[in-house]
């Protein structure tokens, strides 16, 4: 038995009927098509499916698309729209610049879970931002590019208010 | 990994919800935030023929101060927990508790109440709402029952909560002045989950004689407990740090049943709940002078 959900989703609204069981990454790449948004471990552990739901991170691989009904939702597709300055957002650009990724799987989680963090805190400590990261795993990068990311992320944001 | 097909409801008002239950009774599996049912129903460990979510009902979500306690709504995140100016101020034990679980996702999503009613022998809550002496109340058809943390947990992943019960709201004391609270935790790496978690809660009086201490223990054994043992080589006598690691030998008494898995051995688990005890009386001791002062 379906059940019809609307989600706006990178500013878009979506109206599908779905399976009460599909998960909502699977909602997000199978059903929207937005493969950006990754599938790692599965058990709610990597990370790699993190998106913004109503601007917290979560890890779409732990949430049912009907929970999601009526929420609003910015994967990595959309996020560059949220940077406000038509190119990439501040903090993609900060791991274009400072070697965030090597093979890039973990990526699109890491840069919504950061960006949640700057939302919170404009101007977080190393310290801080290893911990708003720890949900996110990478195997690449021994992580201190990515801190580095983040860091010249929240610089230029800071930078653009004043 | 995709669960097992399950029918779908999603109650807006808890009469709705208790009347769900009562309908597919133990057919019946309730949603919360899902961080600990969704990954066991990913991996077919549940397969519920019907899944009540509870997440559209908004009035379970709120902490409030009434009648000298602060009470939270069982679908109160752990993040909404970590970062209440309510409870960081007056029942600190509860965020310094939540800050510890799982990562930003997971406390985004995670709920109080789910975590309680599903009991897990390592999740973190369980040990501060025993230190805490927290009363949890559960509502059913019939109306509704409040249960003593001590209670509450009764095995693992078994609570005191009956057939047709529904978890909604967990109450915990304002600490008196001079309290000092603290939640120490051994991770497991991978999971985050505690293979050791120590919550402690301490009161200091006239010349810094512990007033009231109450410990509580997760991770070790099948359930979490309070260590009566520690609390009792401390009560009345005049703290110090050798009278804390004194006490903190009896964090695991005779009787528990103690937990073994490949992170940890019982013995392990055993040597590092003393550990952690320790720790956490230490942090809650500093905390009470500091406030004293």
């Amino acid at each position: 038995m379906g059940v019809v959900i609307q989600v706006r989703v990178n500013g878009k609204t979506r109206q599908h009927e779905v399976e009460p069981r599909l998960l909502f990454v699977h909602y997000l790449r199978d059903v929207l098509g937005l493969t950006g948004t990754h599938i790692g471990c599965e058990t709610s552990l990597c990370g790699a499916c993190t998106v913004l739901l109503n601007g917290k991170a979560v890890k779409s691989c732990t949430l049912l698309a009907v929970q999601a009904d009526g929420a609003e939702v910015v994967t990595i597709e959309g996020l560059a729209a949220l940077g406000g300055n038509g190119g990439l957002h501040p903090v993609q650009e900060g791991f274009w610049e400072k070697h965030g990724l090597q093979c890039g799987y973990c990526t699109p989680g890491m840069i919504l879970a950061a960006v949640e963090l700057l939302q919170a805190n404009p101007k977080p400590k190393e310290e801080e931002i290893r911990r708003a990261l720890a949900g996110n795993l990478c195997r690449c990068t021994g992580y201190q590019h990515i801190v580095d990311a983040v860091q010249f992320a929240a610089k230029k944001m800071a930078a653009g208010k004043r | 990994m995709i669960p097992a097909a399950f029918e779908y409801h999603a109650p807006k008002s808890l009469e709705e919800a208790l009347r769900l239950l009562n309908r597919h009774g133990s057919e019946a599996k309730l949603l919360a935030g899902g961080h600990s049912l969704l990954p066991l129903m990913k991996l077919r460990l549940a397969a519920p023929r019907c899944v009540i979510d509870l997440g559209r009902i908004h009035a379970l979500r709120y902490i409030r101060e009434e009648n000298g306690r602060i009470a939270i709504g069982a679908l109160t995140t752990h993040t909404e927990v970590l970062e209440s100016p309510l409870l960081r101020t007056k029942c600190p034990l509860l965020p310094q508790t939540a800050w510890e679980i799982g990562d930003v996702q997971v406390r985004n999503r995670g709920t109080i109440g789910g975590s309680l009613a599903h009991a897990d022998p390592a999740a973190d809550y369980p040990a501060a709402v025993l230190a805490l002496d927290a009363e949890i109340v559960a509502a059913s058809a019939d109306g509704t029952r409040t249960l003593r943390a001590a209670e509450f947990f009764v095995d693992m992943l078994t609570t005191a909560l009956l057939p047709g019960e529904i978890l909604t709201e967990v109450r915990v004391p304002v600490l008196p002045p001079g309290t000092g609270t603290a939640y120490r935790k051994l991770h497991q790496p991978a999971s985050g989950f505690a293979i050791v978690g120590a919550a402690a809660r301490l009161t200091l009086g006239s010349g810094g004689k512990v007033e009231r201490v109450a410990v509580g223990l997760t991770g070790v054994a099948p359930k979490a407990y309070r260590a009566a043992a520690v609390e009792k080589a401390l009560t009345g006598k005049k703290a110090s740090e050798k009278l804390l690691a004194e006490a903190a030998r009896h964090a695991v008494p005779q009787d528990v049943e103690l937990l073994s898995d490949l992170h940890a051995s019982a013995e392990y688990r055993k040597a590092m709940a003393v550990v952690f005890t320790r720790r956490a009386l230490e942090d809650a001791l500093a905390r009470a002078q500091s406030k004293k002062r």
